[in-house]
């Protein structure tokens, strides 16, 4: 193994008395399906902004892609790929222009964007909706929409943020399709979900509680430290031991 | 450069396929044109005057006739003195004439007589217009029946003064020509700072702006490839406007008018820059609007567009100094109507420029990717 | 009853959390008062001149002290030659020339008559006439002390009285102006906007299932703004009264009654236009366009009704704004009683009762 694809050391950030971050600590490795997990506030949102160079740490140490988080954000920014909780494609262009926009602004050549478009709209069988406007598309299609675009420029980390709210089983299913296709031509997958059957498809999962990092592991490896039969029981416990 | 020429294509798309936003951009500009245009006005025409004739004798009749000849007043009616001023107080007439009873024979035994002008003062500056319109046609009838009355001619009249008036620049005092050029810098401004600010929160709002804060675009290319295609669209409409202008009112041309272009362009990248600024302390499109338009309701105000900067007190000027609407109306009038060129501008494009780079600089410097 | 009180509440707690808002729409009076009192005004005073004195005797120069000597006119500069006086006006700010041809007093008492030219920028041309008709006065001055003629035979002398504003003062315009247009931005802008809202987010279905009426819940998102309304009302009658003497010769009540049915309208206005738009944005535009720029130009507030061209006229005649500022002109500087204001009262009224009817109706069509 090559060096780490994130590393943080007791990242940290603070809004005025509310401590969302505290001092976490983790390592991902290239190619690896890294799972954040925490409940609604626990501080899982404001982490990967931090990552993603949205959000300056109040303190700590981290390094994404091999770049400092402080000094080096424009650098990580083109090897990242970001796609948030809110629908974030531009409702009133259609699929294909929302594909060039993306393309253009990574920096990708007429003719790469031209190749991509066809490749992308092939894969997701979406060559009939390629003129339509995004805002006529049905929820799930938009989601694994921003994905492919989330991943048009070959980034080496991508950041999933609550990507399958909403989302009915099938397509979510279909979506982490997308991701292991992704994971499989070795990118980095860091993935925040409330989902816990999706968790089970990381390989990796950390838990975040007020915070803090309250676990980090495998999930097989987790529920044989808790005893519990499924990842939602070891969540449970998580969250009880807190109240 | 690439980056600025996907941001461009994407805002264009955006523009020209929002449906609400394209009358606004081509439709409502042009009412505006054509509603201000006619209503801002200030000429003074057709004023209703009530006149009291309590002599009837010859000379008064001429009076009359003069004063309603003029274009300035029409007879609203020629009553008694209480119904004279039942029309006043209802609003019929906006001044009464008043001649008093042996106006005549008082003017020949007397060498002097009176006449009573009642003007409704409410609205001041057009009861100030009204009164001295009606001052120098009665100074003028005076004049004439005094020399008739003498029996001289101009030339053996008492020494005085032989003064003879010249309206530069607009003889014929087409109120319109002042407006129109004014009306244009109002479109244009609302278009830049307007237009420009709610588009770059509307992205806020709906959440897109954090996409492309994770991308490498730079700073300064999201900026400018948001602003440019209002600026783009701005001068677009200054040209569509100064055509309107031109078929619909004649406007003169005197001047150059890359001059006019050229001011254009630096004051829209000010106004560009105030609608940065604004939107990167606003959060929602309602508050960029109103923000906007507080700044912008001040500014217009106080541009010299209705009334005279001169006339303002001293405290009131000096702020002005800071105004760039004022700049552009006075440049725009002075281009448009008096033919000015590169000398008599490039004072007030030297400051049009160091604002344009100091609000702009201030507006990134305030513009963060982060949080 | 009480659940009605508790929607007010929640609507009252929406407003003063904005407080961006809220400070403009506090400080949006306060500074158009004080704009509109001591810095907009047409009265012309210091006016720039040049003078190209080609006499320099002692009449000449007893003239342009004389004409120098008024508030209204300051010499900026004095012209050698002809040629001085297209650059003098093109520099932009210079707005009259006085051109004193040679030999100025020998031909005044040789001649008895002595030309003077007096040449203004007429680019803006209310300011041309005005200083002509200032020049003209104080030349006629002149001539009058220099010839020693006090009496003239056969002078008509007008005397001019200037009725229920003798001093011409602009506030008696501006007052009612300006609590017009923020009576209208509250009541007619911030209501459409403040409903389309909830349209927006989604929110309004959640109030129509909850056991509220629809009437009711219209009802609770616009008192607020009423009160809202009142307070700026009173601030700025409070403002016109203290800074500037605004009178008020009627009775207050009368006054607040007009206001409460101004308001009214505005707020009829307001629902009216958030019963046909889903966006935001959209109610935005249309109160922009609709009704803040008409208030503004067709009211008679800023500009005079009179001379503008007919359809204009008669367009003014559906704008509310304009009947109300007669109302409070009437009641303000005139004194009227109900009677005198009977027709512009019943006027709003009807076009009150219109709108609510119709937007009644359009929100019932929506609900079934």
């Amino acid at each position: 193994m090559t060096q780490p694809a994130i590393t943080t050391h007791a990242l940290t950030r603070r809004f005025g008395d509310f401590i969302a971050t505290n001092a976490i600590t983790f390592e991902v490795a290239q190619g690896e399906i890294f799972g954040f997990l925490g409940a609604n506030g626990a501080g899982k949102t404001t982490a990967m902004r931090m990552l993603c160079g949205l959000l300056k740490p109040s303190s700590g140490e981290a390094r994404v892609a091999g770049f400092d988080i402080y000094t080096q954000t424009e650098k990580i920014k083109q090897r990242i790929g970001y796609m948030s909780q809110k629908f974030s494609l531009y409702e009133d262009l259609t699929v294909k222009e929302n594909i060039r926009f993306y393309g253009g602004i990574y920096g990708l050549s007429h003719r790469q964007i031209r190749e991509k478009t066809g490749a992308l709209l092939g894969k997701l069988d979406m060559e009939k909706e390629a003129n339509m406007l995004v805002s006529a598309l049905p929820l799930g299609w938009k989601q694994k929409l921003s994905f492919s675009i989330a991943v048009i420029h070959d980034p080496s980390i991508v950041f999933l943020d609550e990507p399958t709210g909403g989302v009915d089983p099938i397509t979510r299913r279909q979506f982490w399709d997308l991701i292991y296709e992704s994971a499989d031509k070795g990118v980095t997958i860091f993935v925040t979900t409330h989902y816990m059957d999706e968790a089970e498809y990381c390989n990796r999962i950390s838990i975040m509680v007020d915070g803090k990092i309250r676990a980090l592991d495998t999930p097989s490896a987790l529920k044989q430290q808790f005893g519990a039969a499924t990842m939602n029981d070891v969540f449970l416990q998580l969250a009880r031991a807190k109240s | 450069m690439r980056t600025i020429f996907f941001i461009l294509q994407k805002e264009f798309l955006q523009i020209f396929r929002n449906k609400s936003m394209l009358p606004i951009i081509f439709v409502v500009p042009v009412v505006q044109l054509l509603v201000l245009a006619f209503a801002a006005n200030y000429e003074i025409r057709n004023l209703s005057i009530d006149i009291v004739d309590h002599d009837g004798g010859n000379w008064s009749q001429q009076l009359k006739g003069k004063l309603l000849s003029s274009g300035y007043f029409q007879l609203y009616a020629q009553t008694g003195d209480n119904a004279a001023f039942e029309d006043l107080e209802t609003n019929k007439a906006d001044l009464i004439l008043t001649i008093p009873p042996h106006f005549e024979r008082d003017l020949v035994r007397d060498g002097e007589a009176k006449v009573q002008l009642l003007v409704n003062a409410i609205n001041g500056s057009k009861a100030g217009l009204a009164a001295g319109y009606a001052q120098s046609i009665i100074g003028d009838f005076n004049r004439r029946i005094r020399l008739d009355w003498l029996a001289l001619d101009e030339d053996d009249a008492p020494s005085h003064f032989d003064m003879s008036f010249r309206y530069w620049f607009n003889p014929r005092l087409n109120y319109k020509h002042f407006m129109v050029p004014g009306i244009l810098v109002v479109l244009v401004t609302l278009i830049g700072a307007f237009l420009s600010g709610m588009n770059i929160v509307k992205e806020k709002e709906i959440g897109t702006i954090e996409q492309l804060n994770v991308t490498p675009i730079r700073k300064h290319h999201f900026i400018i490839g948001k602003l440019l295609p209002f600026w783009i669209i701005a001068l677009f409409e200054l040209a569509f406007g100064l055509v309107v202008g031109k078929l619909v009112f004649n406007l003169p041309f005197e001047g150059s008018i890359g001059w006019v272009f050229l001011f254009a362009a630096v004051y829209l990248v000010v106004m560009l820059g105030l609608g940065l600024l604004i939107s990167t302390f606003t959060e929602t499109q309602q508050q960029s609007m109103f923000v906007t338009w507080f700044f912008l309701i001040i500014c217009i105000l106080m541009s010299g567009l209705f009334t005279p900067i001169e006339s303002m007190p001293e405290w009131a000027q000096r702020i002005t100094q800071f105004n760039p609407v004022a700049y552009f109306v006075k440049v725009m009038r002075m281009v448009m109507l008096k033919g000015s060129g590169w000398e008599d501008i490039r004072m007030d494009l030297g400051i049009m420029v160091v604002f344009a780079v100091g609000l702009n600089a201030v507006a990134i410097w305030n513009y963060r990717k982060t949080v | 009853m009480k659940q009605f009180f508790e929607f007010v509440k929640k609507e009252c707690f929406h407003i003063f959390r904005d407080r961006r808002t809220l400070m403009i729409l506090f400080g949006m009076p306060v500074v158009l008062i004080v704009l509109f009192g001591f810095a907009i005004t047409n009265e012309i005073r210091h006016a720039r001149i040049a003078v190209l004195d080609q006499s320099q005797d002692v009449l000449s120069h007893g003239l342009v002290r004389k004409i120098t000597a008024s508030t209204y006119f300051d010499l900026a500069e004095n012209l050698r030659s002809e040629k001085d006086i297209m650059p003098a006006f093109k520099k932009g700010d210079v707005r009259m020339v006085i051109v004193i041809p040679g030999g100025f007093q020998r031909n005044f008492i040789r001649e008895r008559k002595a030309a003077v030219q007096l040449l203004t920028d007429a680019s803006d041309p209310n300011t041309a006439t005005t200083l002509i008709n200032y020049a003209n006065a104080i030349l006629m001055q002149y001539q009058q002390e220099e010839t020693g003629m006090k009496h003239l035979p056969l002078t008509i002398q007008p005397e001019v009285r200037m009725v229920y504003n003798p001093t011409l003062k602009s506030v008696f315009l501006f007052v009612p102006g300006v609590m017009t247009l923020i009576l209208m931005l509250v009541c007619a802008m911030m209501t459409s906007i403040t409903i389309t809202r909830e349209k927006e987010l989604g929110t309004m279905e959640i109030l129509l299932v909850s056991p509220l009426r629809p009437l009711m819940i219209i009802a609770g998102k616009v008192v607020p703004y009423i009160l809202l309304s009142f307070v700026i009302a009173i601030i700025i009658l409070a403002l016109g009264a203290g800074i500037f003497g605004m009178p008020l010769k009627g009775s207050l009540a009368l006054l607040l009654l007009a206001c409460a049915l101004f308001c009214l309208t505005a707020l009829s206005l307001g629902i009216l236009i958030s019963s046909v738009t889903n966006s935001q944005q959209t109610a935005m535009m249309m109160s922009m366009m609709g009704l803040l720029l008409p208030t503004i130009l067709l009211s008679g507030f800023v500009f005079p009704i009179e001379s503008m061209p007919l359809p204009l006229r008669v367009l003014s005649n559906i704008i509310p704004a304009k009947w109300f500022i007669i109302i409070l002109k009437d009641i303000m500087l005139k004194g009227s009683g109900l009677r005198q204001i009977a027709l512009p009262m019943g006027v709003l009224s009807g076009m009150t009762l219109f709108f609510l009817v119709v937007s009644l109706r359009k929100f019932n069509i929506r609900l079934s």
